[in-house]
């Protein structure tokens, strides 16, 4: 069974732990956690990842920076990006996608919406 | 001589006239049998047509086929009962998955949100992890977290989100929504939502933080997030749960950072015998 990386970047360590919780049900997935979109980018540039899940709010550098710079960057151009924020306003969303996230979640934390993301963008079955 | 010739003209003639009656007699009774044997053909014809004009074999054949056609049509109609059972079943096994997936969910989400209320005895992180649960879990805006003072016997906002410390209102027990449920130790929901205008004496959710029946605090919401509309079945069950867990863990806590400030005075005084 092959090996997906996904990387989730939350600063909040509980939210984080719900996500990395979540995406373990998942067989054959590798996440790595950052606590923000420095940290993020810190390892992305160490690692190769194939989806990354991101919070919006969070100090040092957001997730909508965060996700332009992923976006501006070649080797990350067509890797999927999921948002979950807090942020329901529909302007928000369209900013998000517009920005070049792939979906966007909304919390309270939903752990069906969050595996369900996962499999449809790296194609995983069931 | 000519008297003799008429004579035999007249026999032959009537010879030939018997002939000819005979031949008539006998064509006659040739008819009526062939008019017998007809009317004996349409009459078998007629009964045969009443059976379907078949012989006993074809009938019993047919006789033996029609009732395996109805045993194959009864036989059809089990398995379509069948079948109509097994989808139910089937439909109530995916109705079963998805409820213990979503039970599955939530306790996985209890658990994390327990396991992190206790990995601190760090009250201000205490309630900072409250604070991240009530938001990413339970979806609200504008809420506080209230703790009794045992002294005024009144409750005070130590954390808030969406709203300043400070406007939160000092409630005495006993008194409004939030008092009353500090003193009852019972949960409060409001039940229109909808019209509901922010007053920050009645909140929308009023939950108590409980060690076992001792009130120690109370966790009030004003606002949930945009997109959760209403709440949920498994609000209720999991506010009082994981207040339960919250109400441990600033319990635990505020001992811990008791117990801290005491040792670290003795620790103090030790010093200043020894040194």
């Amino acid at each position: 069974m092959s090996t997906y990386k996904v990387l989730v970047v939350e600063d909040s360590p509980t939210m984080r732990q719900l996500i990395v919780f979540a995406l373990k049900r998942i067989r054959g997935l590798s996440i790595v956690e950052a606590s923000d979109g420095v940290d993020g980018l810190k390892k992305l540039s160490i690692e190769k990842f194939d989806l990354i899940f991101t919070d919006i709010n969070m100090p040092i550098m957001d997730g909508l920076k965060l996700v332009s710079l992923v976006r501006n960057d070649p080797g990350y151009k067509s890797v999927p990006i999921v948002i979950i924020t807090t942020e329901g306003a529909h302007e928000d969303r369209e900013r998000a996608l517009a920005l070049g996230a792939n979906e966007y979640i909304t919390k309270p934390i939903q752990t069906t919406k969050i595996i369900d993301s996962a499999k449809r963008l790296l194609n995983l079955a069931g | 001589m000519s008297e003799t010739m008429d004579d035999k003209g007249t026999v032959k003639k009537a010879e030939e006239f018997l002939q000819v009656f005979k031949k008539g007699a006998e064509f006659t009774q040739e008819l009526l049998r062939e008019n017998e044997r007809l009317r004996y053909q349409i009459l078998q014809v007629e009964a045969g047509k009443g059976e379907g004009g078949l012989s006993g074999e074809a009938e019993e054949e047919i006789r033996r086929l029609r009732q395996r056609i109805e045993e194959l049509e009864a036989e059809k109609l089990k398995i379509l009962d069948r079948i109509k059972r097994v989808e139910e079943e089937n439909h109530d096994f995916a109705n079963r998955y998805v409820e213990v997936e979503t039970e599955n969910n939530n306790l996985a989400n209890l658990y994390i949100a327990s396991y992190q209320l206790h990995s601190t005895l760090d009250f201000k992180e205490v309630l900072q992890i409250i604070m991240e649960i009530v938001i990413n879990l339970i979806g609200a805006e504008e809420f506080a977290v209230m703790l009794l003072d045992d002294k005024s016997n009144s409750l005070q906002a130590v954390a808030s989100e969406g709203i300043e410390t400070q406007d939160v209102p000092i409630i005495s027990i006993g008194d409004g929504i939030i008092g009353q449920m500090a003193k009852t130790g019972e949960n409060y929901f409001i039940e229109d939502m909808e019209n509901y205008m922010r007053d920050l004496h009645h909140p929308i959710v009023c939950i108590p933080l409980k060690i076992k029946e001792h009130v120690i605090g109370v966790i009030v919401i004003y606002k949930l997030l945009v997109q959760k509309k209403r709440f949920a079945e498994v609000d209720y069950e999991l506010f009082t749960l994981l207040a339960g867990h919250a109400a441990t863990a600033i319990f635990s806590s505020k001992l811990y950072s008791e117990s801290e400030r005491k040792l670290s005075t003795i620790q103090g005084f030790l010093d200043l015998l020894t040194k």
